[in-house]
């Protein structure tokens, strides 16, 4: 499928910007979205295949905007809703929950 | 679950440029915070994963699993032809003869450089990468401008990392895939003859194993042992 995770050959894009002794994340909630996706997927909930699908088939413009974890957050979060493991409005209602209580869980 | 605590500030976005409106990423972050929590408590409650087994991924991918796997496979195909013959005629079988094995790694190929040919590896399409010898994938691997240039100009991209190739060397570019992931054997450097697979293994930087960069020269290798 040809869409924005199809950068081979895309012109106008800023330098590479290497990083000297970079950590392998940047976030503590980077380390949540990779264990939950890895987790969910060697599951066997779905395969490798679903889950770039479900990465890709975002606007394309979205996808050129997210950065790396935040397309597999939302992959994830996709695949979870598409199989019925959780819903929208349960994942609307958590947030709305976890927003109100004190930041003092691991991000 | 770990101590941790929500640092904002501590988040690098590499991927959005800077020209500004931070507000909006400031507010972008913190919906990905709390969706990210959002998900992983009600996956927990569901029993559709477990916080120690979360836990011990991120350890794995964070301290265990990493370029010191790579630059140890690396040292040996310098060292031992017949172990390279195995490593070259299958890269994710030679792997395993050091317990090095698992996901994203399930067929690794592995490309020579030489005096004919340089290789470098991408992945276009996403981020696929040999997690069993290199770890997780730095940004720009995984970035827009990365994977864009390197398949139409390879030579600019490298000359981005500080290498500068022989005009005449060509170069070749592996664009990896979900079942296909690229490992470069660099080349040996000069003066490396007298040395022992462990201090061999310390001039192997993750760059010069995905072609973004070369082994090191001897002469640093007592003072720069953890470089990229």
């Amino acid at each position: 499928m040809n869409s924005g995770h199809d950068l081979g050959g895309m012109q106008g894009f800023e330098l590479i910007a290497p990083e000297a002794d970079e950590p392998v994340f940047h976030a503590p909630w980077e380390k949540r979205a990779f264990a939950l996706t890895v987790a969910c997927g060697f599951g066997g909930e779905w395969n490798i295949d679903r889950q770039r699908h479900a990465r890709e088939s975002v606007n394309p413009a979205l996808y050129l905007r997210t950065t790396y974890y935040e397309k597999w957050l939302l992959g994830l979060q996709t695949l979870l809703i598409e199989r019925g493991l959780v819903s929208e409005q349960e994942i609307a209602q958590r947030m709305a929950e976890l927003a109100q209580a004190p930041l003092t869980e691991p991000s | 679950m770990s101590g941790e605590h929500h640092h904002p500030h501590d988040h690098h976005d590499h991927d959005h440029d800077h020209d500004g409106d931070h507000d909006h990423d400031h507010a972008a972050l913190a919906d990905t915070v709390l969706r990210t929590k959002a998900l992983e408590s009600l996956l927990i409650e569901k029993g559709l994963v477990d916080s120690a087994a979360l836990d011990e991924l991120i350890d794995t991918y964070e301290h265990r699993v990493g370029p010191k796997n790579g630059a140890r496979v690396v040292a040996r195909a310098w060292l031992d032809a017949d172990f390279k013959a195995r490593l070259l005629a299958d890269g994710a079988a030679a792997t395993r003869e050091f317990g090095f094995e698992g996901r994203q790694g399930n067929d690794i190929v592995v490309v020579e450089n030489t005096d004919e040919v340089h290789n470098m590896v991408v992945c276009t399409l996403c981020s696929c990468y040999p997690w069993p010898v290199l770890g997780l994938p730095p940004v720009w691997y995984k970035s827009a401008p990365y994977r864009a240039r390197a398949v139409i100009d390879p030579r600019g991209v490298l000359a981005e990392f500080g290498v500068t190739l022989p005009e005449d060397l060509p170069i070749k570019v592996w664009d990896s895939t979900a079942e296909v992931r690229y490992l470069v054997l660099p080349q040996r450097p000069a003066g490396s003859e007298g040395l022992a697979e462990e201090a061999l293994a310390e001039l192997v930087t993750r760059d010069s194993m995905i072609g973004t960069g070369l082994a090191l020269p001897v002469s640093a290798s007592s003072t720069v042992a953890n470089a990229p």
